[in-house]
């Protein structure tokens, strides 16, 4: 029964992809914000999300993304989320998280516009 | 038109992490063979995983059970699916309950609470019965 999430990371000239794949709940939120603060310590200050690999998140996995949203704001950073289901999409916008995180459809035109 | 039940599934689920979980398949199997939309049945099941996490953390039910029934609605074709999480916590007031932001969680220290919001968002119909013996949501998507 358990969905575990795993992450990986593609660091790029002056960003850094974060790939999920699977359950974003409480752990794979943490997992999430692990790699990310981590990233931010490299020096990177534009994240982008990629949830191609995720299907199901739930409220406290998103808690803890606004979690990592806030520290972007702090640091006058940047993070985007691109490749995400219509539910999970439509579950950002109900909750506004898309006025603080521009979502993209998909990688390229993210990696494009998140950089402009 | 009158809808009436034409299937039933009840499942008792320990408050146990990822119980929400088999809930989700469970309500994912049933919409499939009402043959909702693709994109409709990841909003029930998305629905049922946040009612699912409020009840295993908010309830402080002492059974630690959930109780989730699935219902099939329609006559004579199925039209609607019913879900009802229910515990037996210590119930909460909804009409209290302040609904989040992002501009008021972006700052603040306790960042969740969106799950009501989000059920509400994602759902046709929800009504939440409260009180002293516990908490049912309703929830109900159309086929």
């Amino acid at each position: 029964m358990t969905e575990t999430l795993s992450v990986t990371v593609d660091r790029r000239e002056g960003l850094a992809v974060i790939y999920t794949e699977g359950y974003i709940n409480n752990q794979g939120g943490e997992e999430i914000a692990k790699v990310a603060y981590k990233l931010l310590d490299e020096g990177y200050k534009i994240l982008l999300l990629n949830l191609a690999g995720t299907k199901i998140v739930n409220s406290i996995g998103i808690s803890i993304l606004i979690e990592i949203i806030e520290k972007m704001l702090e640091i006058d950073g940047k993070l985007g989320f691109c490749c995400l289901t219509p539910t999970i999409e439509k579950t950002f916008h109900i909750m506004g998280l898309a006025q603080y995180a521009p979502i993209y459809s998909d990688e390229a035109s993210a990696v494009a516009q998140i950089r402009a | 038109m009158s809808e009436g039940v034409l299937r039933e599934v009840e499942l008792a689920l320990p408050m146990v992490p990822e119980m929400e979980i088999e809930a989700s398949q469970t309500a994912t199997a049933i919409a499939k063979s009402i043959r909702m939309s693709p994109d409709r049945i990841d909003e029930v099941r998305m629905a049922v995983v946040e009612a699912c996490i409020n009840a295993l953390e908010h309830s402080h039910s002492s059974d630690q059970e959930v109780f989730v029934t699935f219902q099939v609605l329609g006559d004579p074709e199925p039209v609607k699916l019913r879900i009802m999480v229910k515990d037996h916590g210590i119930g909460f007031s909804p009409e209290v309950q302040e609904e989040p932001t992002m501009e008021g969680k972006i700052k603040a220290v306790r960042k969740r609470g969106w799950g009501l919001k989000i059920i509400r968002g994602l759902m046709d119909e929800v009504e939440i019965h409260s009180g002293a013996d516990g908490t049912t949501v309703v929830m109900s998507k159309m086929r």
